[in-house]
């Protein structure tokens, strides 16, 4: 029998990695995309998983919506980073600190 | 058998999607990460198949793997990057990120014991069997949730236009394109000349 516990603890582990990856990462930006899209899978499994078992709809609802914005999100932080590599020529997270921070 | 069934799918799926999780963060090759990414998004179709919420299911494919990881798979192939061991910068945050991570699974563990989450009370409701996952959640879609859908339109319309904006460079000196106006201008005078010639004998 699978519980809805089942599914809660596998979206936190895939969120612990998402949040991870954007800790560990220094290199790429497109890999820090990628790791909120792992985060936010992890939040529609939960929204999905919660549907499931309490015979909700709305919650699928709210993944749809939840997909719509991830979508536009990460569409236009990709046309931000070629904006950024045209500009700086590196996409590498420590190189850029011209805001010194 | 069923049960058993889909406990194995769940179990198997859930391996392969933290493992491949794990690689998108681990790989050192962007293009290897995109790749596992698109393995993660198909094992949580299967495990969103087993929730029977199968219209999210192939959105998800269609939507993610169709659309987004291919952008991410462009934009990784059209920038030079490159390609090499990663260097010792990130070891200083290896500390704070162990310690985040462990507050978050010690909190994650302790609201998610099962005695929280009655069996009991969050029941499987088995549905009919013409029962159309996507028929009902367009019957909700486009009555409840009517202006939400269409500010959801809007914000892929803006999307699309930012995303253009940020690309876009300008026009470059030199570049072929229409001049409409000019097209439209254009009478048959200009363009068209008859000439007089004799007849080619065979």
């Amino acid at each position: 029998m699978i519980l809805l516990t089942h599914y809660l603890i596998l979206s936190a582990l895939l969120f612990v990695i998402g949040v991870g990856g954007i800790m560990i990462n220094r290199r790429n930006l497109v890999v820090l995309l990628m790791c909120i899209e792992l985060m936010l899978l992890a939040v529609n499994t939960n929204l999905v998983a919660f549907s499931h078992y309490l015979n909700d709809l709305n919650g699928e609802v709210l993944v749809f919506f939840i997909l719509t914005v991830a979508a536009a999100e990460s569409a236009i932080g990709l046309a931000l980073i070629v904006a950024l590599y045209r500009n700086r020529g590196t996409i590498e997270v420590d190189k850029l600190d011209s805001l010194k921070g | 058998m069923g049960l058993i069934l889909q406990q194995t799918v769940f179990y198997a799926f859930s391996a392969i999607l933290l493992f491949s999780a794990a690689m998108v963060v681990l790989s050192i090759n962007p293009v290897r990460a995109v790749l596992f990414l698109v393995l993660a998004f198909f094992c949580a179709c299967i495990l969103w198949m087993l929730l029977q919420a199968e219209f999210l299911a192939l959105v998800l494919i269609f939507v993610y793997i169709g659309a987004v990881m291919t952008l991410f798979l462009f934009v990784i192939m059209m920038l030079n990057l490159d390609i090499g061991p990663p260097r010792k910068g990130w070891l200083p945050y290896l500390p704070l990120a162990v310690l985040v991570l462990g507050l978050f699974i010690i909190a994650a563990v302790s609201a998610l014991k099962p005695e929280y989450f009655d069996p009991d009370v969050y029941q499987v409701v088995t549905q009919p069997e013409n029962y159309s996952n996507t028929k009902a959640l367009g019957a909700v879609l486009y009555t409840e949730y009517v202006y939400p859908f269409e500010l959801a339109a809007v914000l892929l319309l803006v999307a699309i236009i930012s995303a253009i904006c940020l690309a876009f460079r300008g026009k470059r000196p030199g570049g072929k394109a229409q001049r409409i106006s000019e097209q439209l201008v254009v009478r048959r005078k200009d363009r068209v000349s008859l000439i007089n010639m004799p007849s080619e004998k065979k």
